[in-house]
């Protein structure tokens, strides 16, 4: 086997580990049990289609994919900020909740 | 020489993603899971941006590819230091709330 045959075929077999992990991650994301799982499933699942673009441009021989990379990770970055600094508050809001509630049939409210 | 390289860094990148994926379905806790997620897929990712740096060749664009390693490299334990946060504080008063319960 050639040098070159051997790069084509490992770019084929990344690709399907790859795209395998993003299957698996997937599994997480839709069966996580809390927010926190499925948002540690996203950021996996970003990483992922990082690799990915990056592994496409070298199957393509067009660099002007990683740009697409470039993107991807600055957007992913601030998806999972934004969606954990969502689950802190999410769980705030339910743990204050009957306490509002018992403020709220005393006629107080402390909002 | 060039290439075989290039291949054992997209093997090795390809499957430290997948064993990162499968550590976040098989892990028993968010923390071990997100132990997974951020160091193994963050390595794999970086070996496939290895391998693109080596294939292009050009100025240009391995420094485009070290600017995106760089990104990953600040971002991925800011990302982890949130989830982490969510996660310490709600279990904190989830606790709190069942020992209050009982």
């Amino acid at each position: 086997m050639s040098a070159a045959e051997f790069l084509d075929l490992s770019i084929q077999i990344g690709l399907g580990l790859i795209l395998l992990g993003l299957a698996v991650a997937f599994i997480r994301l839709a069966i996580g049990p809390t927010l926190a799982d499925r948002v540690v499933a996203l950021d996996m699942m970003n990483i992922t289609i990082i690799a990915f673009c990056a592994l496409y441009a070298i199957l393509i021989e067009d660099p002007s994919l990683l740009d697409v990379a470039i993107v991807v990770a600055l957007v992913g970055f601030l998806a999972t900020v934004a969606l954990a600094r969502y689950a802190e508050r999410y769980f705030d809001r339910e743990k204050k909740a009957p306490d509002a509630e018992a403020g709220h049939a005393k006629g107080g409210s402390d909002d | 020489m060039i290439d075989i390289l290039k291949g054992l860094l997209i093997l090795g990148g390809g499957a430290f993603v997948l064993i990162a994926a499968i550590g976040i379905v098989r892990l028993p806790d968010l923390l071990t899971r997100m132990h997974a997620s951020t160091k193994a897929g963050t390595l794999g990712s970086l070996l496939i941006l290895a391998a693109l740096a080596i294939d292009i060749g050009t100025v240009e664009g391995t420094s485009k590819v070290l600017a995106t390693v760089f990104f990953l490299l600040l971002t991925a334990p800011i990302a982890a230091h949130m989830i982490g946060r969510a996660y310490a504080r709600t279990s904190v008063k989830r606790e709190g709330a069942d020992a209050a319960k009982d």
